[in-house]
């Protein structure tokens, strides 16, 4: 449609997408310049702040040698995987029931979930604190593991049931007429049918964990149990901001998984995310 | 993708008569419910359950390690009288909805570029999301140092260019904080409206534009007479999503402010934490929660009929 030469191709489409691009990204340059700098660098007020002068991996050394920061990503990583399995789990058989069958309840149960997935977590951090005392469960990852799929359930379910949805009746119906069961037909037919919609929520699920900060805050006080987000907040700043390297290298560090999952099945994500733009 | 909406179930009368079995599995109810089961499970113990416990709480004096005792509203009437608290609801006014004309408006440039044959497109698009996509107390980590009194870029540069004198406290002035805090907010936003944006352009069928410039409309008069309409559910849908959001959001102003200077930039769950995990008031911190829930059922509420409308 853009009819016109290159020049005003340009003009029009490249100069503001290098601004938007600068705009969008320069945070994550300004982490990755202040990480790969020595601290004397950083300091010293009249070098250009924006380039790296001399280029130095002590930050990330650091991180590793005198910080937590391994047994942080392994706990983000064990309650991100953990949790998005259970989350997609129960979101595949809710999500099936809601577009197949019929039960008492089905109805109301849609809208149901839905509103369920506009409650946050700053609506119920305080009683959950107690609920999580009361099981014993502070400074475990199971802490995180069961609270989270109460935030990522609603949203999976609705775009898996959305993509059963599309599946034709017939084929089901075909098969329960050939004797399969219910179940067989579900692992068998829908699933194998569903992989992008099952890899879009899963991608869904899994970013929602390991980008939460709210329950992990509280719920994981002692310094091995943390997740990164926690982790770098509070334990990194403590020292009077004098750790700006390590600070930021640990933000980058702990920001590169999402960004690395994303970009591989951007695709997905940006169809799950959409769908639920597009149609609700 | 038209399978969002709440479809009606058509039951295939051939089929349920003949397939009722005696199997409990292949009886369609049981099997239902059964599959309802481990989320309802999860959903109750860990959402429902500790929504009325919240409530509860809320109208009582319970403080952490100490049992509490029934108060009634005494709680609710406290924070009405309480200035720091009036400051945390308009704050929260602006950071929800004030920012939402501003990152739809940026997010719809972004989409407009987008929607264009660029080279890259593909992974420009994944770049350009990662504000969205990143852990928000991470990348606002990067915003805190760009913020910072003795280490900003931002003050270094307009320095180097003779625009000031000496650095700007941008964290440590109430006007500043808060414009600070709503544009990190706004920043995170424009992916999430851009590329939501960016799906309504793409599902405008190409038509609509060459019949339209047919007849003599020009480029503006297209986008407002063609395209707009075309977007105006998603645009509608991506506002209220992203107010819902941020209303109950803590993690961004936990890291840049923490509700400071002087408890000026609260938000309501910076403040309830503040008043609950530092203050032990539990009970309080509950009611402070509490006064969310109102506004977030108008809006979901609101949201819902829309999208069954548009349906």
């Amino acid at each position: 449609m853009m009819v016109g030469s290159d020049k005003q191709k340009t003009l029009q489409i490249y100069i503001p997408l290098v601004v938007y691009t600068l705009l969008l990204l320069f945070p994550f340059y300004w982490m990755g310049v202040v990480s790969f700098k020595p601290t004397s660098d950083i300091f010293d007020l009249d070098l250009n702040p924006f380039w790296v002068q001399r280029f130095t991996l002590e930050n990330y050394l650091y991180l590793f040698e005198n910080t937590e920061f391994a047994s942080w990503m392994w706990n983000t990583m064990v309650i991100s995987i953990v949790s998005t399995a259970l989350s997609i789990f129960c979101s595949i058989c809710i999500g099936y029931a809601l577009a197949r069958l019929k039960f008492p309840g089905s109805d109301f149960m849609g809208i149901g979930i839905f509103l369920v997935y506009l409650v946050p977590p700053t609506l119920l951090f305080i009683p959950m604190a107690q609920v999580i005392g009361t099981l014993n469960l502070f400074n475990t990852h199971w802490a995180l593991i069961l609270t989270y799929p109460t935030q990522l359930i609603p949203f999976a379910s609705w775009l898996l049931m959305g993509y059963f949805l599309t599946i034709p009746k017939e084929i089901e119906e075909s098969a329960l007429m050939d004797g399969c069961s219910r179940i067989q037909i579900l692992i068998r037919i829908v699933l194998p049918l569903s992989v992008p919609g099952i890899l879009s929520a899963t991608i869904f699920c899994f970013t929602l964990c390991w980008n939460e900060f709210l329950y992990a805050l509280i719920f994981m006080s002692s310094g091995d149990m943390k997740t990164i987000p926690v982790g770098t907040v509070s334990d990194l700043i403590k020292a009077d901001t004098l750790f700006w390297g390590s600070l930021m290298a640990s933000a980058l560090l702990g920001s590169v998984p999402v960004a690395f999952i994303y970009s591989f099945f951007v695709k997905y994500y940006v169809s799950g995310l959409t769908a639920s733009a597009v149609k609700g | 993708m038209g399978t969002f909406g709440i479809r009606k179930k058509i039951t295939f009368k051939m089929n349920s008569g003949s397939i009722q079995s005696e199997n409990f599995l292949d009886r369609e109810s049981s099997l239902g419910v059964l599959l309802m089961l481990p989320g309802l499970i999860l959903l109750l113990v860990f959402l429902a359950y500790p929504f009325f416990l919240g409530i509860w709480l809320s109208l009582t004096d319970t403080r952490i390690g100490m049992p509490g005792e029934f108060i009634g509203l005494w709680n609710y009437t406290d924070l009405l009288e309480d200035d720091i608290f009036h400051q945390t609801a308009w704050n929260t006014m602006i950071y929800a909805v004030v920012t939402v004309p501003f990152k739809a408006l940026m997010g719809l440039g972004l989409a407009l570029i987008l929607n264009n044959k660029i080279r890259f497109s593909n992974p420009i698009r994944a770049f350009v999301m990662l504000p969205w996509i990143v852990p928000t107390a991470l990348s606002s980590l990067g915003w805190f140092m760009i913020f910072d009194p003795v280490f900003s870029p931002i003050s270094w540069l307009m320095i180097e260019m003779g625009l000031i004198e000496s650095n700007v406290n941008f964290l440590g002035d109430q006007i500043l904080a808060v414009t600070a805090i709503c544009w990190v907010n706004i920043w995170r936003g424009i992916p999430f409206f851009g590329i939501s944006i960016l799906a309504g352009l793409q599902a405008v069928p190409p038509e609509l534009h060459e019949q339209a410039a047919i007849d003599g409309a020009n480029k503006f008069q297209r986008f407002v007479n063609v395209t707009l309409p075309q977007i105006k559910g998603i645009l509608m849908i991506t506002s209220l999503l992203s107010i819902i959001w941020t209303f109950a959001d803590f993690q961004l102003i936990y890291v840049l402010t923490k509700g400071g200077p002087a408890n000026q930039t609260h938000i309501f769950g910076t403040y309830a934490y503040q008043i609950g995990l530092f203050g032990t008031e539990i009970g309080m911190a509950a009611a402070i929660t509490l006064y969310m829930f109102p506004i977030l059922a108008f809006f979901s509420i609101f949201l819902l009929r829309y999208m069954r409308k548009t349906a």
